[in-house]
Parts: C-alpha cells; structure tokens; sequence
C-alpha cells in the first residue's frame, strides 16, 4: 500500500526524519512509536505532502507521490487527522463534515450561480457521505449539535469522520488517543479495528498510549532522533533492546 | 419571544425586509434618507465582498477599499475623460477589479495570516498613492467631476435620487442572494474550510491557491460593484475614495453585523450608517457616543448581530427537539459514575 524508501528530511542541519525504509501493508493497524521529538509528525508531514523530503521515495499504491502537494496526496487516497483539529465552532457537526466529499466533486462558481444539476447531485452525495461517516464513528445523534458544544471525545470522532468523508485508502492518525480517558481509548481502540475489518483500510497512528499500541497495532515502527531503529510486531519490539534502551527501558531523559 | 425570534430568520421575513426597502422611498421624510440609505446599499456590496474573502475564507483583506476606488475610478474616467456612456464603463469597472484582483491575489495570498493582511495594506495604500499622484491619469487630488449617471434606456432617469436608489437595491438583492447561494455550495464550505485552517483544508484535498484566488477576486468584483454604482450615485470622486479609513469602516460594519453570515452585512452597514447620520449634530463628539456603543456591541454580541443571534437561536432550537434527548442520555451515563464516585 505505502512504501516509503530512505526518506530523509533536513530542517537545516538536523536531520528530523533520517534515511527511513518501511513498508505499510493493506489492511494493517501500522503504529509509530519513539521519544519527543522523534520525527513522527514530520513523518506524517511528509507521506501527506505538508512538507517535501530532501530525498527518499515515497510510492502510494505503487504510485510516485514524493513531490506531489498534500491537496493532490489527499485525492489519491491519503486522509489525516492532526493532534488538534480546527472546526467551525458555530456550525453543526453535519455542516463541518460535508466538506470532507469536496475533494471527489467538480462544482465550481459557474454551477453555484446557476445552481446546476451538478452541483445540486455533488451536495447531496458530499451530504451522504457526511452521514455516513457519522454514523460509522457512531455520532449521528450529535449531527445537528454545533462543534462548540460537542465534547472532547466527540470532536476527536469528528475528526475521524471527516478524514474518512475523504473516501481514502489510507489514513494516518497523529495521536488520537490523547487527552481521552482509559474508557474512551477502548472506544478508539475498537474504532481503529473496525476501520480495518470493514472498510478495508489500512491506518497508520501515531501514540504514545503502550497498551493501546501494543494490544491494536500489527506492526510497530519506532524512530528515535529521526531514525528507524526497530521494527516489527508488538511482541518484536516490546522485546527488542535497543527499543528497550531508547524507549521503553525507562531511559526517555537520555533519547530526549 | 422564541417563536418572534424564529419568524425574523424564515423566508417570509427576509420577503418583508425587502417589501420594506422597496417601500422605503415612499415612507421616507424626504429625498436626503433615501440617498442615505441608497449609500448605504452601496456600502453594503461592498462589505459583502470583504465578507467571502474575509469572513469565509478568513483572509484579512486590508485592500478592499482601494479595490472600491478603483471601481469607482474606472467608471469615473471611461465616462468623463474617454466618453463612454455609463453601462459599458460599468462592465469595464466589474473586469478591471477582477483582473487587478486576480493578480493582486496571486501574489499577495502567498502570504499567510498577518503577512497577508499587511501585504494588502501596502497595496490598498499603493493604490491611494497611485490616484493621488498619478495625475495624468486620475486628475491627483483635484479628482474626477463629470462622471456620467446610468442611463435608463429612455423608461427611467437614474439622475434622480428615487430611481437610483431602486438601481442599487436590485443590485444588493443580487449581492445578498448569490452569497446564499454560495455560503450554501460546495464552493462556500470550501472557503470556510479554508478558514478553518491551511493545513486541514489541504489534508481534504483542498487546492488552497486556487479557492483563496477564487474568493479574492469575488471579493474585489463585489468592491468594484460598489464602487462603480458610488461614482454613478455622487457624479464626482477624489483620491479619498481610495482612503485606508473606508476599509476600516467596512471591517466595522462586517465585525457589528456578524462576520461569515448573510444578513450581517447589511444589518451591519445600515445599522452604522443611521447611527452615524442620527448622532451627525454632535459632529465630532459623536465618536463619545459611537465608541462605547461599539465596546458593549463587541462584548455582548462578539460574533455580531447577527452571527449571536444565529447562535441564541440555534441553541434554543436543540433545547425544544433532539439535543433534550441527549441532555438526557448524558445525564443517565454521568449519574452511575457519580455514585462510583460518591460510594
């Protein structure tokens, strides 16, 4: 599905993400893991485009998309959420979510002037698709609630509807259990799983909740200063010691 | 009081406000209110543009008056100094600040946030450099006089006040119902995407570039509107239409009416308008007046008029139907944790 090829990226002379070579399967829970500053979200900044690589190779599906702009990225598939998402506070949760179907439509002024048949099917099916990512994430009952009034957990489900509206293959999720409560990282935990086994998708997350991680995910990917330094299954890496050294073994003020 | 609140937003109230634009020359006390309130229709369209580029696509745009003096000034010129009659200036004035626009926009919404509301600071004050010195051309500070009224194909005569007035109301009508139209569309929540955020909008597939550009020249083509029916409304301009001070005029008027709304525009605009014109006998001493009335306007209704009110109402409505379920349900799951709690 994704396969990414000794991806580097220099922010001046640091080197945030270092001659990385992994490979993400379909259908897979793939999570990374690793320190502060370990170069996860420029990571993710560059598989969606954000940032480009200084080099390396990025193939989607086996598709070149190493230079493309994340817009572009985003209508190949590749949906996102971020650590915080910035919604329209003042409008309902349905009203926030139906521009997540705009990216597969074509309106533009002329058919909002005229108020063409296009434009009124495109509404309709980006409307559809709105719903029916709420009810996937299992809010419809809050579709007619404006964001401002919704709670933390709800807008981090809303969050996730509006990536998959996007119609992607893959998503990659920057710590979606943060700031919830154990009984709510279960929810997500689920969710994650369901997105698997029903929609076929391949997710790839960022966390720093171990017993989220090691009991959801199939493949573990730890960077530490930008480096990939292990790989593997949650029982692989909960026992690989340079992992344990760098990560896990306690020793975070030394990796930080 | 909610049932009263709820009839102001249906159609039929907004068919009632228009009935009353309609009716207002013949209420009016005499000519003078309705070359106000003609003003500020103009002022309205005008305001309207700042609101898709500003209010829904979040783009501080600092330039907007100067794009309104150069709606002003190419129908002002084309019609005085190069003898052309007043409709097809008026198409000149719409295309010359759509194409100044779109190239302003190009260059300027590469910038971001703050940069991009100083960026178009400059150039709204560039433009005002530019009428006021560039003499050959505008005629500098001694302004442009002759500006030819819109002829009405022998069935009206829009050199008087009353029949202009109707002029500018059908083109407010138009500005009001395509920005409905558009804060509806695909291409309306595109922009408040936008708003929202850079990075998001992007992660949805949004071309940034494009939509910004697309509602950047909207925005100035609304602006030369204004402009253009203001230079056929009062005949005779100067380099002051180009003044920094309209733009923060417009950005008041947008912040009391309730910015990224419909009707906030208009309620805004001629909300100020009558104000100012009703304290004009206290001259400058009007601002005593004017400026508290602002604060307690910016600290009981911060998202406007209208945006506060769209709000009170929103949230009474989800109070009367299915948000009461789902106080409810929440109150039921909360309660046994309590207990936990509690035990």
């Amino acid at each position: 599905m994704l396969k990414v090829e000794h991806l580097t990226k220099m922010f001046g002379g640091l080197a945030a993400v270092n001659d990385v070579s992994v490979e993400f399967e379909t259908g897979k829970i793939n999570a990374i893991i690793g320190p502060n500053g370990a170069g996860k979200s420029t990571f993710f900044n560059l598989i969606s485009g954000m940032h480009e690589p200084t080099s390396g190779r990025i193939l989607l599906g086996g598709v070149d998309v190493t230079k493309l702009p994340s817009d572009k990225v985003a209508r190949l598939g590749v949906g996102r959420t971020f650590q915080t998402t910035n919604l329209f506070e003042q409008a309902t949760v349905l009203d926030n979510l139906i521009v997540g179907h705009r990216l597969r439509t074509r309106s533009g002024l002329w058919d909002v002037l005229i108020n063409s048949k296009r434009l009124q099917r495109e509404e309709k099916s980006a409307r559809d698709k709105a719903m029916e990512a709420l009810e996937f994430v299992g809010l419809t009952h809050v579709a007619g609630q404006f964001i401002a009034d919704i709670t933390q957990e709800e807008r981090k489900r809303v969050a996730f509807a509006l990536a998959l509206a996007t119609d992607p293959k893959i998503v990659l999720l920057d710590e979606p259990a943060a700031g919830i409560n154990p009984e709510e990282t279960v929810g997500f935990a689920a969710l994650m799983r369901k997105m698997v086994d029903e929609k076929g998708l391949t997710v790839c997350l960022i966390e720093h909740k171990m017993d989220m991680i090691m009991s959801l995910a199939d493949k573990i990917m730890v960077l530490d200063h930008g480096e990939k330094i292990a790989e593997g299954t949650p029982e692989e890496v909960r026992n690989n010691p340079v992992v344990i050294e760098a990560y896990l073994g306690g020793d975070e003020d030394a990796a930080a | 009081m909610f049932k009263f609140a709820s009839m102001l937003m249906t159609p039929a109230a907004k068919y009632l406000m228009l009935a009353f634009a309609v009716l207002f020359p013949l209420v009016a006390a005499n000519e003078y209110q309705v070359y106000v309130m003609a003003t500020a229709f103009v002022w309205a369209i005008a305001v309207y543009g700042l609101n898709i580029i500003t209010g829904f696509c979040g783009q501080l745009n600092l330039a907007h008056g100067g794009f309104f003096a150069i709606g002003a000034y190419t129908l002002g010129l084309l019609t005085a100094d190069f003898g052309w009659s007043f409709w097809p200036a008026f198409v000149a004035a719409l295309v010359t600040t759509a194409v100044l626009g779109f190239l302003v926009g190009i260059v300027s919404l590469r910038l971001k946030e703050h940069y991009f509301a100083i960026f178009t600071l400059c150039v709204g004050f560039i433009i005002y450099l530019l009428i006021d010195k560039w003499e050959e051309l505008t005629h500098g500070a001694i302004g442009v006089r002759d500006i030819a009224a819109p002829y009405g194909f022998g069935v009206v005569d829009f050199t008087d006040t009353t029949p202009f007035y109707y002029l500018v109301l059908a083109f407010l009508v138009f500005a009001i119902w395509f920005m409905g139209r558009l804060s509806k569309s695909l291409l309306g929540r595109t922009f408040l995407a936008i708003r929202n955020g850079d990075e998001l909008a992007q992660s949805l597939g949004i071309n940034l570039m494009r939509n910004k550009v697309l509602a950047f020249v909207l925005s100035t083509t609304y602006a030369g509107l204004a402009g253009a029916l203001y230079a056929g409304m009062v005949r005779f301009i100067g380099p002051d239409e180009a003044n920094i001070q309209h733009t923060f005029d417009m950005i008041t008027y947008l912040l009391v009416g309730g910015i990224g709304t419909i009707m906030g525009p208009l309620l805004g605009t001629i909300g100020i308008v009558w104000i100012t014109q009703s304290l004009q006998f206290l001259e400058e001493y009007r601002m005593i007046i004017f400026g508290p009335l602002l604060v307690l306007l910016v600290i009981f209704f911060p998202r406007g008029i209208t945006g506060s009110f769209l709000t009170w109402m929103h949230r009474k409505s989800q109070a009367l139907v299915p948000g009461k379920k789902r106080e409810e349900s929440k109150v039921n799951t909360v309660q046994p944790r309590e207990a936990e709690s509690n035990a």
